[in-house]
């Protein structure tokens, strides 16, 4: 019981959370209300016994993701629009409508999936009974998720690690290095002195 | 920055405790909640704040971009290397069973070195974002004035 | 009333991801649509970890005594996705500062505008 509770107050936070950041102009705002999201969401991992994930959204979503977007708002940032984002010039019946029809669409499906904590359901019955009873004696490893994580499936991991890799690649080669400033920007540079 | 006294004192005392957690997360990843990922991302964290606070060119004499770079490659040549390795021993590819005399002493082993290079890769790479939008905010002119000035 | 309390993190957790969504296809702002494609990122996180749950189960460190754990596998595919997608997230950061340094905004329909004045 305590446990819905919990959940159902967590969740109503970061759904307040999203709501809030679609209204928000200010872009500082958005950012900084994104950090409290992955924080709530962290907390909301624990509680959902998940304290790898938890940890891992803690670190990453709400440090490096936080420190990221600021980093861009700072280089993109223009003076005379004081970091706001413009409205749209349009009416938002599309995209609304696009929302609430695919919104509804998936709360349908989920009337067929087993109940949320369900012990028996088909996705607890899989291969996660044997990873929970044989990783210790096949690799002496307490943390079962490490043991998946690093043996049963250590390729999967060797792919995300490259992953991580070449988008580390790609990022240096987008903006590695200092910025040469363009023909365009010196010339208006001398004009203006 | 310049007044910032009480947050150079206090990141001065924090950064060594964060890069300690980093290692008791890492190589504790085993036993409690953790691993390479999460090591990874503390570690570069606290690089990252020493950055924010002492200015981006001190870290970069910490650790430098073309160091940087070489470790970004290590951890994935760790990883694969070690596929590779128990390879040549006889077993398929990333089996740790045949790393040692038993299959848990070589399973142990197998995991701790994997973990060690996902650590390290993370590591770089989350630095090396870091450091390229930093320094993608500061114009060319910036820098030659500076050595001029010297 | 069974119904509810089964399904009621699936609601809420696909009430954020629409959140998400709508901010990704109405919003202009390009730091905007990144931060409503992280919301949307979360959600299937949370989705995931709430398929693998299980009613009165320990987190998956095996220990003496304790019998029921919550499901690992889940764990171990987000664990990682997480971290990838800050990866992804900065990639399409990065793209951003690019496209401010080529066309000067970061608003999608001036981008669109600067393209078919020319």
């Amino acid at each position: 019981m305590i446990d819905s509770i919990v959940n159902i107050t967590l969740l109503s936070l970061l759904a307040i959370l999203a709501f809030a950041i679609i209204r928000m102009r200010s872009l500082f705002a958005v950012i900084m209300l994104f950090a409290g999201f992955s924080f709530i969401s962290a907390g909301l991992f624990v509680a959902m016994d998940a304290a790898d994930v938890a940890f891992t959204e803690a670190a990453v979503g709400a440090g490096i993701s936080t420190i990221l977007m600021l980093a861009t708002l700072a280089l993109t940032y223009a003076p005379e629009v004081h970091k706001k984002e413009k409205l749209p010039g349009h009416k938002p019946w599309l995209p609304l409508a696009v929302v609430l029809i695919t919104g509804g669409m998936l709360i349908y499906g989920t009337s067929d999936i087993p109940a949320f904590g369900d012990p028996n359901a088909p996705a607890q019955q899989h291969v996660a009974p044997y990873y929970l009873e044989k990783s210790l004696s096949e690799t002496g490893v307490p943390n079962v998720v490490t043991a998946v994580l690093a043996s049963y499936r250590g390729f999967d991991t060797l792919g995300e690690v490259t992953v991580i890799f070449t988008a580390g690649i790609a990022v240096l080669l987008l903006i590695g290095g200092r910025r040469k400033k363009t023909k365009n920007e010196t010339t208006e540079g001398v004009n203006e002195t | 920055m310049k007044h910032n006294l009480i947050l150079k004192v206090v990141s001065k005392f924090l950064i060594p405790l964060i890069f300690l957690f980093a290692l008791y997360v890492q190589f504790h990843g085993d036993f409690g909640p953790g691993g390479g990922f999460q090591a990874g991302v503390i570690f570069s964290a606290g690089i990252i704040l020493y950055a924010l606070v002492f200015g981006v060119d001190s870290a970069k004499k910490v650790i430098p971009l073309h160091i940087l770079r070489v470790l970004a490659s290590l951890g994935v040549l760790i990883y694969a290397g070690t596929g590779v390795a128990s390879l040549l021993l006889g077993g398929n590819y990333l089996e740790y069973g045949v790393l040692a005399s038993t299959q848990l002493a070589g399973q142990h082993i197998g995991i701790i070195v994997i973990e060690l290079g996902v650590g390290i890769t993370v590591m770089a790479v989350m630095l090396i974002m870091f450091f390229a939008f930093a320094e993608r905010g500061r114009p060319i002119e910036d820098v030659e004035d500076k050595e001029g000035s010297q | 009333m069974d119904l509810i309390i089964g399904h009621y993190n699936y609601w809420l957790v696909i009430i954020i991801m629409m959140a998400g969504f709508y901010t990704v296809i109405s919003r202009g702002n390009l730091v905007k649509k990144i931060a409503g494609l992280n919301i949307f990122q979360v959600s299937v996180f949370m989705l995931y970890i709430s398929i693998g749950n299980v009613k009165d189960g320990a987190v998956p460190i095996i220990e003496k005594g304790v019998t029921l754990y919550s499901n690992p596998l889940p764990h171990v595919l987000i664990l990682t996705a997480i971290v990838v997608g800050v990866a992804t997230t900065a990639l399409g950061l990065a793209l951003v500062v690019r496209i401010k340094e080529a066309y000067g905004t970061i608003e999608e329909d001036e981008i669109h505008n600067q393209d078919h004045s020319l």
